[in-house]
């Protein structure tokens, strides 16, 4: 049996998803973080059953590319069960993709989820009335304690064996007419079959002149096509509103109908966080709040991560003059041995110090509904720059990993705006270039030169922005964005989310950097980064580097931290500061922050993008590295 | 009298008359539970013409200015 999670964005899915999954896939409190769907399988009742968590989806007429997705997948008609995910303290908003829902004549089950968020606000919800006018089981949960998973599955299992699906419910008379008559006209051709879809529910996609359902048939099937024209005018001339605005309200209307006959309010309780946004989102105090808060994060990753680099380093580079001892340091042997430990110890000592705590301080953030905070202060910047305010979701998670903030820019409506904040999200230093300017600038210049090289980027990104936004001029749509109401993080939740990004780096990065250290000391037992050297000297003669950095500049293409911890090993001493003045630091860093993205970036572009734009990605970003570098090299 | 949301104050209940546009922004406002006929409360208004955020249903839903030019709005008593 196959169930799908399908909700509005932000309902819960993906936490429910993680009960039975462990966490696999990322919660946090922005609308539109899930855009591609994750799967699992897990044993309910002694069978073995598909759980799917697809992308969150306002209502089932398709304008971004997440929601398309979702929609696509309803429609593949292989899902056996659908529960339908609702914010029970949005219940009314909920209701209208509901009521879509049902449209698809799917066996289908409710999870009135969130409970405790509706109790806050005071609203008490009569569940058995409204499982009656829908003719679906509800189950109320609270997904975040686990309250209610279980039955939600128990029930979704019934409902999937008896395949019982839920009632239909009627518009308003004049409008069902209009349907009707239009089903009769569609019901003799074959195009329902062919999308698989109930003929109602591709009626009313039509009337509400849905382009998906349209393209592939207006040349083929014109005779309908008139028809449908003919019907869309009816609604349009009787109403006085556009057909899609017509089946919306209709929608609309009925969902306040069923919310009101089946909610009784009463005194919601505030709490001290209903009143965060009158200083956080506040017209100045806003900004003020923004920079501290970032400004402490900076400091907390350097604080905690310097302390434990310094310890652990001192630890590990203990260890080679032992070997040293008892192994010949000329052989084979000595070489692969050492280059073995060089990548452990780079991981532990170098990496996770500073991965750690900003991976969470990052889920914090995100858990607690900062982010579209952020994105309203900033939007009027975003503007500058040819972007607007959502565009900042994005940006935030690139700051973390690059591949799931390109994912992130479908959120994005237009294409135009997807490509620049996809070119612009590479530049953003992601966690694995935030160790190498923590590592090496704030750890041997200051802290000082470190924050620099942030403000540094911020600065070519929105210089970069300007650019791209001349060469592509076209309005951006303007930002529309749920801002969701702040949840207090929990702990557990914070914490598997900090783990399931560091496990990428743990499972994924660190083999590839003992690998790495390995093949590095290989190169130079057998004198083969000589060659590689010599090969780059242009570059890093430009750029005034020792000659050896240059093997460790195709390693950094692997993976960015890579490059700093070859150039660690390149050097042969845990301090660097004995062989590299200052300012080739500095030029080091700031040439391995922007030159072509890490492969695994690189593969996400050309999946996004394409293969012209991300060619044009990773020789603007080149260019840009080298400029800079330059400059740096003569300035600093 | 009708005038467009970005030149509503902060703190004003009003009721949506129309929606301006093409068929993406209202499909997108009207998920968001934005319809004609709907009360809004404007909640803030950026400061240099940034977005505003207004509640709508018991949710805040920030509208960039040049979204919310394209809400005709009546004001309420
Ligand atoms: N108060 C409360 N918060 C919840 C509940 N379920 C999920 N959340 C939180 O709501 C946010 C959105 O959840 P998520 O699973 O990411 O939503 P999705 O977008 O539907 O996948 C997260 O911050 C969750 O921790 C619940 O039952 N009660």
């Amino acid at each position: 049996m196959r169930i799908a999670l399908m909700g509005q964005p932000n309902s819960g899915k993906s936490t429910i998803f993680n009960h039975v999954a462990g966490y696999k896939a990322v919660t946090s409190n922005f609308p539109g973080k899930t855009v591609e769907y994750t799967l699992t399988k897990f044993n309910l009742f002694g069978q073995t059953v598909e759980l799917v968590d697809l992308p969150g989806t306002y209502s089932l007429t398709s304008f971004d590319l997440a929601e398309l997705e979702a929609r696509k997948y309803l429609l593949k008609g292989n899902v056996d069960v659908i529960i339908n995910v609702m914010d029970a303290s949005l219940l009314s908003r909920s209701l209208e993709l509901t009521l879509q829902l049902l449209e698809l004549k799917l066996p289908m089950v409710i999870c009135l989820n969130m409970i405790d968020e509706a109790e806050r606000k005071g609203i008490k919800i009569d569940i058995e009335k409204l499982s009656k006018i829908l003719g679906v089981p509800v189950v109320p949960a609270i997904a975040l304690k686990g309250k209610g998973v279980k039955e939600l599955f128990s029930v979704a299992y019934k409902t999937g064996e008896e395949k019982r699906i839920g009632k239909t419910l009627n518009f308003s008379k004049n409008v069902e007419e209009v349907i009707e008559q239009l089903s009769t006209q569609i019901k003799k051709k074959e195009i329902a079959q062919e999308f698989n879809v109930p003929i109602r529910f591709l009626a009313l996609k039509y009337l509400e002149n849905d382009s998906y359902f349209i393209k592939n048939f207006k040349n083929t099937e014109k005779n309908i096509f008139n028809k449908i024209n003919y019907f869309q005018n009816l609604l349009r001339e009787v109403h006085g509103r556009p057909p899609d605005v017509v089946i919306s309200s209709e929608r609309h209307h009925l969902s306040m109908n069923i919310y009101e006959s089946i909610v009784s309010l009463t005194r919601p309780h505030t709490s001290l966080i209903d009143y965060l946004d009158n200083i956080l989102m506040h017209p100045i105090f806003g900004y003020v709040f923004l920079a501290f808060i970032l400004y402490l994060f900076f400091n907390l990753v350097f604080t905690v991560g310097k302390m434990v680099e310094e310890h652990l380093l001192d630890y590990f580079y203990r260890i080679i003059p032992l070997i040293e001892r008892s192994i010949d340091s000329e052989t084979l042997l000595f070489s692969v041995i050492s280059g073995i430990i060089q990548g452990l110890a780079g991981g532990i000592a170098i990496v996770l110090p500073y991965l750690f705590p900003f991976l969470f301080g990052l889920a914090i953030l995100e858990d607690l509904g900062y982010l579209p905070r952020i994105a309203f202060l900033l939007d009027v910047f975003l503007h500058k720059i040819g972007l607007h305010g959502k565009a900042i979701i994005p940006f935030m998670l690139g700051y973390g990993c690059t591949v799931p903030a390109i994912m992130a820019t479908r959120i994005l409506e237009s294409e135009r705006d997807r490509f620049i904040t996809s070119v612009l999200a590479t530049m953003i230093p992601c966690a694995a270039r935030m160790t190498i300017i923590f590592a090496l600038v704030a750890f041997y210049i200051n802290p000082q030169a470190a924050l620099a090289i942030y403000i540094l980027n911020i600065i070519v990104v929105i210089i970069s922005g300007k650019i791209l936004s001349r060469l592509l001029p076209e309005v951006t749509p303007g930002m529309i964005l749920e801002i969701p109401t702040y949840h207090i993080p929990s702990l557990k939740v914070v914490l598997a989310k900090t783990w399931l990004r560091m496990k990428e780096f743990i499972f994924v990065a660190w083999p590839l950097l003992i690998a790495g250290s390995t093949i590095l000391s290989l190169l130079q037992y057998y004198k083969a980064d000589t060659f590689i050297n010599n090969f780059f000297s242009p570059l890093t003669t430009l750029l005034g580097l020792p000659l050896l950095v240059g093997t460790t500049l195709i390693f950094g293409i692997l993976r960015k931290e890579l490059s700093m911890l070859m150039l660690i090993q390149a050097i042969g001493t845990s301090n660097i500061a004995t062989v590299m003045s200052v300012t080739q630091i500095m030029t080091f860093t700031i040439f391995i922050i922007f030159y072509i993205p890490c492969v695994a970036t690189i593969a996400v572009l050309w999946r996004e993008i394409g293969t012209k734009r991300t060619l044009f990605t990773i020789s603007f970003t080149f260019v840009i590295a080298i400029v800079l570098a330059t400059i740096t090299r003569f300035i600093y | 009298m009708n005038i467009t949301l970005d030149l509503i104050k902060e703190g004003q209940k009003v009721k949506v008359i129309d929606i301006y546009g093409g068929w993406g922004i209202r499909q997108r406002l009207g998920c968001l539970g934005i319809h004609p006929g709907d009360m809004i409360t404007v909640k803030k208004s950026a400061i240099m013409r940034g977005p505003i955020l207004i509640s709508i249903h018991g949710n805040q839903v920030a509208l960039g200015r040049g979204v919310a030019r394209k809400v005709l709005v009546e004001v309420a008593g």
